[in-house]
């Protein structure tokens, strides 16, 4: 039973309770055709998501799924993926949930560079608890905890990736669902950390966005100013101080693989490194293993 | 002969003090005598006094010496040294200084003060570097301690450093010896009978008894943020841990090494932290995902004096209601509570088998004195080491159950089979919001109060003993307490025995779910009771009246940053059975 045929339909469970036109019904399609293009099983992926609307993907994906707790997938995922390296590990959440009160373990997690993805459905607002400010919001951005416009500027998590030696950084949009299995593909398969920043809008809270004193439609806006990086032949993936100037250049506004390294990943570091799960370790010690390690209290 | 000798070392902080206390232990400990040793130190690399006791006897010994026989103190700190331990001294104690100390003796003091010129042999015999080995000949001279031992504690530090290096070290310390015997003659008062059949035994802190424990118990994953008290769990496992597959994380942060901790049990591994309060208090939110999504975790606190930066350096028994209450909503959860060193490394073993079999947060109860101090075990039985999964699902289980699977099926004992992921037919979704027996999220009211009741009855029957009563009942006097306090209370009710006074000592070995009945039967045989605890608001004398009823028992608190010692449980002992009537009044 443990090898079947899989389709995008394999990774179907129950029918989101996402708003209608929630940008993260589009992150949830194009998972779920990245799994069955990659020729995953249900029971080899885990996802580890936080708190938020996008923290439900896993309750609509049909996988082993862990919900946990606000800003808090990266570490658990860490965990899962140290613990059993076979498992195919995403962790996924919001831009609040990764960027603002989880922020601390984005940092370390890039560094750190365990091998798995980071997913992170960005709308630039909190959606669940209804419509607040989010560490992403641009400056001026009115809401209930900033009725008079945020005094803060937002946080440029692709930025902080790359000063901090993520070695695979990619931006996608909802609504380009070709690109987006496509980025979630090559994610998945870089060996390393790999962070997939997804514009994927609010329509409940930021419907619109004002532009030159217009209201635009939120996909209107991101399809008008978005930088498609794969139509761009000359960009090279691998110069990291090309990718900053790219994002300065388009105020971050990119979607594409925005840069990837081949260096090893956490786990090759480590010393006695192998790949048996865990569970499989987690056995007494023997007589005479316990009778060496005892030697040094002697 | 005597048959039992505290000596002790102190100086500057920075300047090399912990060296000569930890040979001084282990060359005792090699003379087949029985050891307990603790360091006094502070919150700095350098500067600052800090001191290294070691007690050591013919018999086993749990606690720290009332008075200080022979101490030795180096140049650099002198004074401060001398102002600190002065009141500690035995009457009949020496001060063992080197001779260019520029300190004074108090006025009116009677030790005797014996200087050495420390640093002036060591110059003489090529490095100043000797001056410890100096100091440790001079000790043995007054002490009678055979310097053989001492000898070959030099070959095994310094073998690799080549045979010059150990000859010049074995004349410092002839050297040492010789310089006290000529000039001081013969301290018959302070001689120590020689062990005439020495064994050779383990000598463990507890932090590291703790860590190889858990080692041997199966785990093979740890997360943890360097604290003050308990980094030394996490340096073994880093030291260890590779070489039977394991793993050590240091996280950014304590949410992030409970978390990954958690992560790690999920997927399978036997994992854990290790913390003191100011982490524990980080890790409070996740214990409620531990205990919500069932899974597995322990985490050992290394209590330091609380709150907040507190006494990073000093013991204390701070975190009771922490580790019983902590984290918001409720949740089933184990603390366990070690009281020597040997229990350091069987509980933490046991933890993981609590955790995995009722699958929730097992917490491993230690404290500074525990976790730091250092003392023989007599032995270590392999065979106690027992390693219980739980209810685990394999592939051939689910495929029986035909898709019928539920995470958190309602079972009689609250148990819930676990399919760990990567388990073919066992896909779930597992959710810290509030979820049905199948997993998924709910807000009703009826599954939420029968999967909140099934939680909770997980913890039911623990098998982990509540409770070790040492000494007769029915006793004058029953003394309660926990972790590093059991040492001094059996050292206490076996002085006061010899004094024809019936004393038992009871022993809390669990702290939550609480031993209620146990301990009521025991304090029904006591004819008065003295709960001896490291806090200042008796949070375990409360823990013990709202469990079992009654009036708050009388205490004994100390919260002063220094451990316990016999004679202060000893006198307010004798306070209370003096007073049997005002001993219901705390």
């Amino acid at each position: 039973m443990s090898a079947v045929l899989v389709s995008p339909k394999t990774f179907v469970s129950e029918f989101p309770t996402w708003c209608p036109g929630c940008g993260d019904f589009g992150v949830l399609r194009a998972l779920q055709n990245a799994a069955a293009r990659l020729g995953l099983q249900p029971h080899d992926i885990c996802i580890v998501s936080g708190i938020g609307c996008s923290g439900k993907i896993n309750s609509y994906f049909n996988s082993y799924g862990l919900h946990t707790l606000h800003g808090r997938s990266l570490p658990v995922a860490q965990g899962v993926k140290l613990a059993n390296p076979n498992l195919t590990v995403i962790a996924s959440g919001g831009d609040g949930d990764g960027y603002g009160i989880g922020a601390g373990h984005f940092m370390h997690a890039v560094r750190r560079n365990v091998d798995m993805t980071y997913i992170v459905m960005d709308n630039q607002v909190y959606g669940l608890t209804k419509g607040q400010t989010s560490p992403t919001s641009p400056t001026g951005f009115a809401s209930n905890t900033t009725p008079y416009g945020s005094a803060e500027g937002p946080v440029r998590p692709l930025r902080v990736a790359l000063a901090n030696g993520c070695s695979f950084v990619a931006q996608g949009f909802s609504a380009d669902l070709k690109q987006l299995v496509d980025l979630i593909i090559k994610a998945i398969e870089h060996k390393g950390f790999s962070l997939l920043n997804v514009q994927s809008p609010c329509v409940t809270w930021r419907e619109t966005i004002v532009e030159d004193g217009q209201k635009v439609g939120v996909f209107e806006w991101w399809k008008k100013h978005l930088h498609n990086l794969d139509t761009d032949p000359d960009y090279d993936r691998r110069d990291r101080a090309a990718a900053f100037s790219k994002l300065i250049e388009h105020d971050d506004i990119v979607t594409g693989v925005i840069y990837q390294e081949d260096r090893p990943s956490y786990r090759e570091y480590l010393k006695g490194y192998t790949d048996k799960p865990m569970a499989d370790l987690a056995t007494p010690l023997d007589d005479a293993t316990l009778e060496q390690l005892a030697e040094q209290f002697k | 002969m005597r048959t039992e000798l505290v000596w002790k070392v102190g100086g500057e902080q920075g300047s090399g003090i912990e060296k000569p206390g930890s040979i001084f232990l282990d060359a005792c400990s090699r003379l087949g005598y029985y050891t307990f040793g603790y360091r006094h130190f502070m919150s700095r690399i350098m500067g600052g006094h800090t001191n290294y006791q070691v007690r050591i006897s013919h018999r086993p010994v749990f606690a720290m010496g009332d008075h200080t026989d022979v101490m030795l103190i180096d140049s650099k700190g002198a004074q401060e040294a001398i102002d600190m331990n002065i009141e500690e001294m035995a009457p009949d104690g020496v001060i063992l200084a080197d001779a260019g100390m520029k300190a004074e003796m108090p006025a009116g003091s009677r030790i005797q003060l014996l200087k050495v010129p420390f640093h002036g042999i060591a110059g003489e015999i090529g490095s100043d570097l000797y001056w410890n080995m100096v100091a440790m000949g001079a000790s043995s001279a007054v002490t009678g301690l055979d310097r053989q031992a001492l000898r070959d504690m030099v070959s095994a530090t310094f073998a690799r450093k080549g045979e010059k290096i150990v000859q010049a070290n074995y004349e410092a310390i002839d050297r040492g010896y010789a310089y006290v015997v000529e000039h001081y003659g013969e301290f018959p008062h302070l001689k120590v009978a020689p062990v005439s059949e020495p064994k050779r035994r383990l000598t463990m802190e507890g932090d590291n008894a703790a860590a190889f424990g858990a080692l041997a118990g199966g785990c093979r994953f740890l997360a943890a943020y360097p604290i003050t008290p308990a980094s030394m769990v996490m340096e073994w496992m880093a030291k260890e841990a590779h070489k039977v597959g394991g793993i050590v994380v240091q996280a950014e942060d304590e949410m992030s090494a409970v978390l990954m901790a958690i992560g790690a049990n999920y997927a399978g591994a036997r994992g854990m932290t290790s913390t003191s309060g100011p982490g524990f208090s980080l890790m409070q939110e996740a214990l409620g995902l531990s205990g919500l999504t069932e899974t597995p975790v322990v985490i050992v606190d290394v209590q330091r004096g609380g709150p907040a930066t507190g006494l990073p350096t000093k013991p204390e028994q701070g975190d009771i209601n922490e580790m019983i209450y902590g984290s918001h909503g409720e949740i089933p959860r184990v603390v366990i509570a070690p009281g020597t060193y040997d229990e350091c490394f069987y509980d933490t073993a046991e933890a993981f088998n609590l955790a995995d079999r009722h699958q929730c947060p097992v917490i491993v109860a230690m404290d500074l004195t525990l976790g730091m101090g250092k003392g023989t075990v007599e032995h270590l039985d392999w065979s106690r080491v027992r390693v219980d999964r739980g209810k685990i699902l394999t592939a051939a289980d689910l495929e029986k159950l035909g898709g019928a699977y539920e995470r958190f099926a309602n079972t009689a004992d609250g148990i819930s089979p676990r399919a760990l992921p990567g388990t073919p037919g066992g896909v779930h979704l597992n959710t810290a919001d509030e979820h049905t027996f199948a997993g998924r999220i709910t807000e009703d009211q009826q599954d939420r109060r029968l999967i909140h009741d099934k939680r909770l009855r997980k913890i039911d029957h623990v098998d982990f003993p509540g409770l070790a009563v040492r000494g007769d009942l029915p006793a004058d006097l029953v003394l309660v307490g926990f972790g590093s306090v059991t040492g001094p209370m059996w050292e206490a009710a076996d002085r006061l025995f010899a004094e024809g006074r019936r004393v038992a000592v009871c022993q809390l070995r669990r702290l939550w779910p609480f031993p209620a009945d146990e301990l009521q039967q025991v304090l029904e045989q006591g004819r008065v009771a003295l709960v001896c605890e490291h806090n200042a608001t008796g949070q375990l004398a409360h823990l013990i009246r709202a469990q079992c009823g009654g009036d708050l028992l009388p205490g004994l608190r100390k919260y002063d940053g220094d451990p316990f010692r016999p004679a202060e449980v000893i006198a307010r002992a004798k306070e209370v059975i003096a007073d049997v009537s005002s001993a219901r009044i705390a």
